[in-house]
């Protein structure tokens, strides 16, 4: 549920490296409290986003949250299938459901991001609360 | 069998309308327009004759449930019966066909309805002053944060009053309000009795809070006692009170919202004085206030000099105007005759009706549906689906097997403190026997919950659709019809 | 009358199986200091034909277009209401429902709205409306504020030709906001796009333009539309539905929001309201529209159905990030402006608006031929113009009713420069007659 190779933020996104760049999404956690996500709001490519700024908006059934910038940088990549098909978010989460990748700022972020052994101490005690 | 659209019973050379024959000599279009301002490509509109299109939406009336055809307990709302006469005096030409720009010696009948509709309201309210200019609830809940926000502005404290506290109870057009008068919002707590947890209250308030936002009975119905204290501790610490009057049906004549310390409120015109809901609207969200935030009321406020009634411009601290003109008068028009038909003892009877009238269905569903909070209610109550969920029963299935039962449902999933909430509210014009027969409704369902809920998790079943999809309606959004290709 | 049903028995069997003494004691949580220990002070109560005299009495101290004829315009139209719509929204069906949560027994209203947007868009050309907001000035009010949503940019641009109750209220609205409002000055009574280009940045979220202007007359929407995309902003279009049948639509000028004023459509003037805002745009800033939106769908047996959707927009879930706090739309309005569309019908729409322009047209012609007066302005017109008058406008137009006039619009109060002026409407129901009729009194009062 929660791979290894992937590194994770409070807020539920998980984030891949790959030399400077890190892809960007949110974890099955996160797409199972949402329920059926049914919209999103993607930000253009080109935009250059600080950490802990809002990334993404994202509307399901139930809620609206917001996607937030896990590590600060430029949005190369945009998956625009997520407009027309948000489920990919509810049903892959992990692969078809990525939502941006970025041109890292400052790699050093990444090290405050969580492993996926800490983000599962991280869910169970969100959910026990 | 599925309905057609309007535009699908559409045939090309069909007509509904007819024009006066034109008795001026006629110019071409083009010669009176340059060519660029001219439209290329017709608008779409259906061409059906008059009879096909009476007929077509006194159909889809038919598929459409008001409080004329039976009970309606959506809490909140106050689906109360709408009098006839009403519609009737707003239907008077004198009131109906009158522009909002003629000179004020024609419309002096207009003017002192509003005039007197506004002192009428604040004489409900106990405040000083109103202004009948908001459209609707949400409408009038903005008006008043920002004659709190110019009132703060006004002693030099507009940057420094940031927040405005809503509790956790609210209404969501609370705190989304708010924020379009940019605020932002604290929530705080309810305590064990469903009312403001002065602890936590205590806790954020400060130096930088604009206003709480309160509706009191609550969304719960419940009538927060701790009323006066929740006052003091906002007041004293510079900050104001804001009433929510969604609720105003329980204490009209009873208890009014200024003699509980609050500054301004909104009231529901639609609600509690019976003009009806439209659908959804129109309605009116007049405001009125205590005397320190009168002076930044909207523009015009209607003003009596002498015998002759005025629409007051000069009021160099307004905050300007809200909407086009001066409220949704026709609605005005119908509180107005409401609340003249009752009268004062009328109002109060209303109210302690409603009150009675909740309290006895709450108490006949008692037992059968789990009630968070067991205290005498106020016009609503609020019960959840807790013991029928052992049984795969949720609140949206009760909800669906109601309409079966030819009953609207009430209040669904609100407040969101209360987990599968159902918010139940009678209204004051309703008789014992169709009270009773709601109850006998829901206790069905309570059964049937327990002996056969697939039927209620597939309900409804005799309605013109079934459940909708919701989900796919959202993914992929289908918002209008569009003509079929060639 | 209270229009309660309860017998005393009634009330006592209710009491005694709730098992309370008195209704009072329901009311023993409200502390006794702030109960009102009096009756509210409230004229008596009056029974139905007491009601309907008194209110008759107050609708006769108002002059009533039944008994005037009107030119007066301005943003509300003393256009025919037809029968069929009177009939419809009459329907308690529709006018005493709720907003349709419960889509299942709603399907009435829903469809309705469903076909107003359809409506909506075809006479705009854009692709998505909304179910209806309050009315044209706080349509203006919620485009600024989806524009700033949509462009994350805070400064609005807007004609001195749009409509002064609107402008006012888009800065009432736009102080809390921090939004900088900006006038666009106006030259021959159109919009000056010299000045936009000076104004316009790349920090600006929207330029709103009204066509046809306040003053009635058509503004190059093209061209306004042009200079606003290329800095970035978005362009809206505040439009008369009526003007429509015949006028380029916000779609074919490139618009990114239409909005306006729908009374026009079937719905009485009523002292100004309740009229019908209507918003449409394209369809990608669908997510950022606010208020309720119709959306079809199908139930679990397949039969096509209709709902409220894109809800997460909404304040009931998003709370203070909200698109707009607005929970509530004019249904009941909306209902006879489709109805009102659906009698005119693709013909009917374009007639009506070419009947306004001729009518107009020759109001204008035959008022020039008065002595003292003259035309202010010499732009392309629709349905209102501004007279030069040789007197105080706002004595001519109080000397005109003593002739059953209700004269045009005295324009010193929204705009001093124009004091001598006055705005004429002509709609399709003044009769040559009637235009002649104004001629005549004017003549002999200049």
């Amino acid at each position: 549920m929660y791979p290894k190779e992937l590194k994770y933020t409070e807020q539920h996104e998980w984030v891949k490296v790959e030399g400077n760049q890190a892809t960007v999404g949110i974890t099955h956690f996160a797409q199972d409290q949402l329920g059926a996500i049914v919209g999103v709001g993607l930000p253009d490519e080109g935009t250059t986003i600080s950490k802990g700024e809002a990334l993404a908006d994202l509307d399901s059934m139930k809620t609206a949250d917001q996607i937030i910038m896990p590590v600060s940088g430029e949005i190369v990549k945009v998956n625009m299938t997520l407009e027309t098909q948000p489920e990919l978010l509810n049903d892959d989460p992990y692969g078809e459901g990525w939502v941006v990748v970025i041109e890292m700022a400052d790699s050093d972020e990444i090290n405050e991001l969580m492993s996926a052994d800490e983000y599962k101490d991280h869910v169970a005690k969100e959910a026990g609360a | 069998m599925t309905m057609p659209l309007i535009f699908e019973k559409s045939k090309q050379g069909r007509k509904a309308y007819s024009l006066p024959k034109s008795d001026i000599p006629g110019k071409e279009t083009t010669e009176l327009l340059p060519d660029w301002a001219i439209r290329k490509k017709p608008a779409f509109l259906p061409e059906v004759s008059e009879v096909d299109l009476i007929r077509h939406y006194t159909e889809l009336s038919h598929r459409n449930f008001g409080v004329d055809q039976g009970f309606y307990p959506l809490g909140s709302c106050t689906m109360k019966y709408n009098p006839k006469i009403n519609e009737d005096v707003a239907a008077l030409p004198g009131f109906n066909n009158i522009h909002p720009y003629q000179p004020e010696e024609l419309v002096q009948g207009a003017l002192e309805l509003m005039y007197k509709l506004g002192r009428d309201l604040c004489e409900i309210s106990g405040m000083y002053e109103a202004s009948l200019q908001p459209a609707a609830g949400a409408h009038g809940e903005l008006t008043g944060l920002m004659l709190i926000k110019a009132y703060h502005e006004s002693l030099g404290e507009g940057e420094k009053r940031t927040k405005v506290i809503v509790p956790d109870s609210a209404h969501g057009t609370n705190p989304a309000s708010a924020a379009l008068c940019g605020y932002e919002v604290v929530e705080v707590k309810s305590d064990e009795r469903g009312g403001v947890d002065l602890t936590s209250l205590r806790e954020v308030v400060s130096e930088d809070v604009a206003a709480l936002m309160l509706t009191n009975p609550n969304t719960l119905g419940l009538f927060d006692e701790n009323a006066v204290e929740i006052a003091d501790i906002v007041h004293s610490a510079g900050g104001l009170l804001y009433y929510d009057g969604a609720n105003m049906n329980a204490i009209m004549g009873i208890v009014r919202p200024g003699d509980m310390g609050f500054d301004v409120l909104h009231y529901n015109l639609h609600k509690t004085f019976s003009t009806p809901h439209g659908g959804g609207g129109p309605g009116s969200g007049a405001i009125a206030v205590k005397e320190i935030l009168a002076p930044f009321l909207p523009v015009p406020v209607v003003k009596k000099d002498g015998e002759l009634y005025t629409l007051d411009y000069d009021r160099p601290d307004s905050i300007g105007r809200v909407k086009g003109f001066y409220g949704n008068f026709n609605v005005l028009v119908k509180a107005f005759a409401y609340i003249r038909s009752l009268g004062a003892k009328g109002l109060r009877e209303a109210a302690e009706t409603a009150v009675l009238n909740a309290n006895y269905v709450m108490r006949k569903l008692q037992g059968r549906y789990h009630l968070s909070y067991d205290r005498d209610c106020k016009h609503e109550f609020v019960i959840d689906a807790s013991y029928q969920l052992k049984h795969g029963v949720n609140t949206n299935d009760i909800a669906k097997a109601l309409l079966d039962l030819g009953f609207h449902a009430p209040t669904v999933y609100f407040p969101l403190i209360i987990r599968e909430a159902m918010m139940i509210e009678p209204t004051e014009t309703e008789s014992k026997e169709t009270l009773d027969a709601f109850i006998g409704a829901m206790l069905k369902i309570a059964e049937l919950s327990e002996s056969s809920p697939e039927t209620l998790q597939e309900a409804p079943h005799n309605t013109v659709v079934g459940r909708l999809d919701d989900v796919t309606a959202a993914r992929r959004p289908i918002l209008r019809w569009t003509p079929p290709e060639g | 009358m209270n229009y309660v049903p309860h017998t005393k028995e009634d009330r006592s069997e209710m009491l005694s199986a709730i098992d309370v003494s008195s209704v009072d004691q329901l009311f023993a949580d409200v502390p006794l200091e702030i109960k009102l220990d009096r009756d509210l002070n409230l004229p008596a109560a009056m029974s139905e034909l007491e009601l309907m005299n008194y209110m008759s009495e107050l609708a006769g101290k108002n002059i009533s277009t039944d008994q005037v004829v009107s030119f007066l315009g301005a943003g509300v139209y003393d256009h025919y209401v037809p029968s069929a719509v009177k009939h419809i929204i009459s329907r308690s069906e529709f006018y005493t429902s709720y907003t349709p949560y419960q889509a299942e027994v709603s399907q009435g209203m829903l469809q309705a709205i469903f076909e107003y947007q359809t409506l909506m868009c075809e006479l705009t050309g854009m692709d998505i409306s909304n179910a209806s907001l309050y009315d044209g000035a706080t349509g203006v009010a919620e485009a600024a504020m989806m524009s700033s949503r949509i462009t994350r940019k805070q400064r609005i641009i807007i004609s001195q030709t749009v409509h002064p109750d609107y402008r006012t209220t888009l800065k009432t609205y736009a102080h809390n906001l921090d939004f900088d409002v900006e006038e666009i000055p106006f030259k021959d009574g159109i919009t000056d796009f010299e000045a936009l280009k000076e104004l316009i940045s790349n920090e600006t979220a929207c330029v709103i333009v009204q066509n046809p202007n306040f003053f009635g007359y058509i503004e190059n929407m093209e061209i306004a539309s042009e200079i606003a995309h290329k800095e970035k902003a978005l362009f809206v279009a505040c439009v008369d539905p009526i003007s429509l049948g015949i006028l380029a639509s916000p779609g074919e000028y490139g618009a990114d929001i239409a909005i306006g004023e729908g009374q026009a459509l079937g719905i009485p003037m009523g002292f100004g309201g309740p009229h019908l805002g209507f918003i449409t745009c394209q369809k990608k800033h669908m997510r950022q529209m606010p208020g309720r939106i119709a959306g079809e769908t199908s139930d679990n047996k397949g039969r096509r159905g209709y709902l409220l959707t894109l809800q997460a927009r909404e304040q009931h879930i998003r709370r203070e990030r909200a698109t707009s706090n607005i929970c509530s739309n004019q249904a009941l309005c909306a209902l006879a402006a489709t109805v009102y569309l659906s009698w005119l019908g693709k013909q009917g729409i374009k007639e009506l608006a070419e009947m306004c322009l001729q009518k107009a047209h020759y109001a204008c012609e035959k008022l020039s031929l008065v002595p003292g007066l003259k035309r202010k302005h010499s732009a392309p017109f629709f349905k209102e113009f501004v007279m030069k008058m040789p007197l105080d406008p706002e004595k001519i137009s109080s000397d005109l009713i003593s002739a059953n006039i209700l004269g045009g619009l005295p324009l010193k109060r929204f705009y001093p420069a124009l004091s001598d002026s006055m705005l004429i409407a002509v709609t399709e129901k003044r009769t040559k007659e009637e235009i002649d009729m104004l001629c005549r009194a004017l003549e002999g009062l200049v």
